[in-house]
């Protein structure tokens, strides 16, 4: 049977050796999916209640029949044996056997009591419906001990264990038998099937030069086997200073699947059983890492493999001078699997040999942010930085057949912050050193999600380091990327806010004057943002022709800033320049104009927040909304109410840059009644709403006289049904109180 | 002592930078050499797995040894030595065994680096390789994956090039007749065109202490001068302007270095200044 090399060749940055360890896929147990084996058996009952109970009890049946058989019953002769071998078979291959039927079965068919003929068909049905107990391997192990069965049974009994290793609830005491397993490698047909349970049980503890030796007469006595070489680079990985070894890049299988009928049974069964599907798979080294490659040996760009740390040779030389580790005080990360495990073994945890690994392992993420220890964080940077700074590939010449492993690499780094929810620091130099080199398209997507994970520095740094390099890219790239960049600061300066706010909830105790320094400093930084943003989105406006896909990505960004003083503890409140603004009131797209009018209710809110308690005085602020900022957001408050409610902002609007026209230039546009002309149902971007909104009310009018819509309530009620949400909080909060005022 | 140092005379080194070594230590030198040697004959003979402390007879053996001579300031970590011998055919009974690789990692005058480092890391950022890449290879990934840290070839700009050249006229020399050669090469040509500038060691000196105002002290601006003066004079006589091609060699009595990062040291006096160059550029590197 030919397998193929299932580990996809897209992702060799996993961990070779132990990773592979698992025969199955354990996620259903990290998600707490073990299911009670009585349970589940039951659960299956009720459809066809009544078939499968008597199905129960045949198989109940079998199993005491099987419990209590005596030695040498002819199969040919013995029809109740006859009977209960196909119950187990037929309910094995159904549904799966429970976990006491292994306990039973195993006895029997290693005992020798019965031909081998019917052993073999025992050992066959061993379907687990749920989990196989320990004890029954155990005990079976003590059945191969005495040696009452045959050789040909012992084999198949060993391959069984291989593929159903998984499914075995509990593994200490099979561990303790390792010792066993292990006399088995000098029984030459055994010799690979027990490679691959070894391989599947050994820890660093049982790495012991006695073993090494016997391994390595073996292997000089039986030359390069795959299954041999397997199990000894595991040894290698475990303890370097013991035995090495290195691949042939070549061999892909070492191990072959142990070919016996449980394979497609348990899958059968499972699916049945409707769990997710956990089959046993080869198991793979992805050793080859360097030289299917063909990498130069001090090219970063692989994530290294967790592996075992290697601080070899550190203490513990005068007390014994084989084993070098102290074994029972840490424990190699690559053994924790869940987050649990992580917490119990938080305190004698030892991090992988090459910081690197932590990259891709979520698990050690937490914990390397947890220990807070400078030289893990030290390793890290390094590696980091000198990956980056030598993978890049815009920066590296004729690097750019790399790119797509530098995406992925750039990715990692970016769903690592997303989990850290920080920036690296070598990260962020490196985006320093290499925006200004950037054409915007290698990486793209990586580059500017990385972005958002800057942090916060001084804003005179901000802007000559991020800023700068990044406007001129900016406005000479296509829409598309300018939509991508305006996303991703909109990112960053979410994720600054948030920082801030953390960090002030988490600081509220600490001495004022310390925070008052940097919170100067935040404040000037985000400003510093918030006001590059404006500009670029300003010019960008222009180039694209008030293109409303952008302008969409720029009200995105304000949705953020208007409500940065109640959302996030900021005083800071900055308006959009008159460039976004009126571009926003006078766009054709009702979403743009929807989302002006939630921006500017949000805005509002904040102001009107921030008067109350400057009013109150309850809190004392160390800043104050300057008068410019309420000017600022009062005239564009007018410019609104008269494009959208009182159709006077050709008189009223007073802002330089507003729509203020004079009488004459507007009678040339030869429209009638053009006073009253610009307002809910006249704007471009309502028009389509009126339309509609005519034609619900007065559907044998076809002359489109929209002076018919007078009563504006229904037409508000009829907007808001149209899910203009935005539009209804500013006219509920800024018309009513305007018109009442005015 | 300039004996212990000279092994590092008129070879030709291909330089790394290297990032802190995590958890090395002094006191396992010969470990790691044993760890060293099985690891070579583990990758020559693939497949095969060879026990630790199994040294019966391996072709090539490893050491390991500090030179304490080699560094410029007390805080910088003595330079450690790896040495790969292997028997030498013609006298194989006799344990007479030929050097055929040899990696030096070194730090001179690096101070304020390995000041602000965690006690847990060796700082040793200049790695110099004399021998086949195969053993660097074999070498460099077992410290990339023992003591967590990175390689990488450490270039040298024509910028630098053009400071090494200026700093290495100025060295009084003592009457050597090695021309001071610098080379340069024209960009973008279907074929490699290499222009060699060979100046008399007198003459540049000359040039250099008309350009140089304070002895001692090297500004930029005074490098700049000298090279525009080195350039003008070529122009006058063969209308090339060097300023529009590319720096890739400048040897000199003290040494020649090649912009692929290899030098050779050629002057026992100056070798320590060279040195703590090198171990500067080493560090912009990694820092």
């Amino acid at each position: 049977e030919k397998m193929e090399r299932r580990s996809n060749s897209k992702t060799p940055k996993r961990p070779p050796l132990v990773q592979h360890k698992n025969q199955t896929d354990l996620s259903a147990w990290r998600k707490g999916v073990r299911i009670d084996p009585e349970k589940s058996v039951k659960s299956h009952q009720t459809p066809i209640n009544q078939k499968n109970d008597s199905k129960q009890d045949s198989l109940e049946q079998a199993l005491s029949y099987f419990e209590n058989v005596e030695d040498h019953v002819s199969l040919k002769k013995n029809s109740v044996l006859q009977e209960s071998l196909t119950a187990v078979e037929t309910i094995a291959l159904q549904r799966g056997l429970p976990p006491k039927a292994f306990n039973i079965l195993l006895n029997v068919a290693l005992s020798g009591k019965l031909a081998d003929t019917v052993n073999t068909r025992l050992l066959k049905s061993l379907i687990p419906a749920s989990v196989i107990p320990e004890t029954s391997v155990v005990s079976s192990v003590s059945w191969l001990c005495v040696s009452k069965c045959s050789d040909k049974v012992q084999m198949l009994f060993l391959k069984w264990l291989i593929t159903v290793f998984d499914f075995i609830d509990h593994k200490e005491q099979i561990h303790a038998l390792y010792g066993f397993f292990f006399f088995l490698l000098q029984y030459e047909r055994m010799c690979p099937y027990a490679c691959h349970l070894l391989y599947l049980l050994t820890r660093r503890e049982n790495v012991k030069p006695f073993r090494i030796r016997k391994l390595l007469d073996l292997q000089a006595k039986m030359g390069m086997q795959p299954y041999l070489q397997a199990l000894l680079s595991l040894y290698k990985f475990f303890c370097p200073e013991l035995i090495t070894i290195t691949l042939p890049g070549k061999t892909k299988i070492y191990f072959k699947n142990p070919d016996g009928p449980w394979k497609a049974a348990i899958n059968a069964v499972r699916q049945r059983n409707q769990e997710n599907s956990a089959v046993s798979r080869p198991l793979f080294l992805s050793t080859a890492q360097a030289q299917s490659r063909k990498r130069k040996w001090n090219s970063q760009l692989i994530i290294p493999a967790s592996s075992a740390s290697r601080n070899i040779l550190e203490k513990d030389r005068g007390k014994n001078s084989v084993s070098l580790f102290s074994t029972n005080e840490s424990l190699p990360v690559e053994q924790v699997q869940t987050f649990s495990q992580l917490l119990e073994n938080i305190h004698r945890l030892e991090l992988p040999s090459q910081m690197g690994s932590v990259l891709t392992n979520p698990l050690l993420l937490h914990y390397m942010n947890y220990i807070k220890d400078e030289s893990v964080h030290m390793r890290l940077y390094y590696w980091m930085s000198q990956t980056l700074q030598e993978e890049c590939t815009w920066c590296v010449a004729d690097n750019y057949q790399n790119e797509e492993e530098f995406k992925d690499f750039l990715e990692s780094i970016y769903k690592a912050e997303c989990l850290l929810q920080e920036g690296f620091s070598s990260c962020e130099e490196f985006l320093y050193r290499s925006l200004p080199l950037w054409d915007g398209s290698c990486c793209r997507s990586q580059v500017l999600r990385l972005l958002s994970w800057m942090p916060l520095r001084g804003s005179s740094e901000i802007k000559s380091r991020l800023c700068d390099p990044l406007a001129q890219l900016f406005l000479t790239s296509s829409l598309y990327f300018k939509c991508s960049v305006l996303e991703s600061l909109k990112e960053l300066l979410q994720n600054w806010l948030n920082c801030h706010a953390i960090h002030l909830a988490s600081e509220s105790d600490s001495q004022d004057h310390l925070l008052n320094t940097t919170f100067s400093g935040v404040v000037d930084t985000v400003a510093e943002l918030i006001h590059f943003v404006g500009h670029i989105s300003t010019v960008a406006l222009r180039l694209e022709n008030n293109s409303m896909l952008l302008l969409y990505f720029i009200l995105n960004f304000y949705e953020t800033v208007c409500d940065i003083y109640l959302r996030y503890g900021l005083p800071l409140l900055i308006m959009p320049p008159a460039g976004i603004f009126y571009p926003a009131l006078l766009s054709m797209d009702s979403v743009n104009l929807n989302q002006l009018c939630y921006i500017m209710h949000r805005y509002r809110t904040n102001l009107v927040a921030a008067k109350e308690n400057e009013l109150s005085k309850k809190k004392i602020l160390q800043f104050k909304f300057s008068s410019q900022t309420y000017q600022e957001y009062n005239q564009y408050l007018s410019a609104m109410v008269g494009c959208l409610w009182t159709s006077n902002a050709f008189q009223k609007d007073a802002h330089p840059q507003g729509l203020r026209m004079d009488d004459e230039l507007l009678k040339k546009t030869t429209v009638h009644e053009y006073k009253t002309s610009l307002n809910i149902v006249h704007h471009p971007a309502m028009l389509g709403y009126a339309i509609h909104f005519l034609q619900q009310a007065w559907p044998d009018d076809t002359s489109f006289n929209f002076s018919l819509i007078k009563k504006w309530d229904w037409y508000l009620e009829y907007l808001y049904g149209q899910g203009l949400k935005g539009l209804k909080l500013f006219i509920e909060s800024s018309i009513n109180r305007v018109s009442q005022a005015s | 002592d300039p004996q212990r140092t000279a092994f590092l005379l008129r070879k030709q080194w291909t330089l790394y930078s290297v990032t802190p070594l995590y958890r090395f230590s002094d006191t396992h030198l010969k470990d790691y050499a044993r760890l060293l040697s099985i690891s070579i004959a583990a990758e020559k003979q693939k497949g095969l797995a060879v026990e630790v402390g199994f040294e019966l007879d391996l072709d090539i053996k490893v050491d390991v040894s500090s030179i304490p001579d080699l560094k410029g300031s007390d805080q910088d970590h003595a330079a450690i030595l790896v040495q790969l011998s292997s028997r030498s055919p013609a006298s194989s009974k006799n344990s007479e065994r030929k050097l055929i690789w040899l990696g030096c990692f070194c730090c001179v005058s690096g101070d304020d680096l390995s000041k602000n480092l965690p006690k847990d890391f060796t700082y040793l950022p200049l790695f110099l390789v004399n021998g086949a890449e195969k053993y660097t290879s074999i070498i460099g990934s077992w410290f990339q994956t023992t003591f967590d840290c990175c390689f990488h070839r450490l270039a040298i700009s024509p910028f630098n090039l053009s400071w090494m050249a200026a700093m290495w006229t100025g060295c009084k020399v003592d009457k050597t007749a090695s021309a001071t050669e610098l080379v340069f090469s024209v960009p973008r040509l279907p074929q490699p065109l290499d222009i060699s500038y060979a100046i008399h060691p007198e003459d540049a000196k000359a040039l250099w202490d008309t350009v140089q105002k304070t002895p001692g002290e090297i500004t930029q601006e005074e490098v700049d001068v000298f090279m525009d003066c080195l350039y003008s004079h070529f122009h006058r006589h063969f209308k090339i302007h060097l300023s529009a091609t590319k720096l890739v060699k400048v040897s000199t009595a003290i040494a020649s270095a090649h912009c692929d990062g290899t030098i050779k040291f050629l002057q026992s006096k100056h070798l320590m200044g060279v040195m703590m160059l090198l171990t500067e550029l080493a560090i912009s590197q990694i820092e």
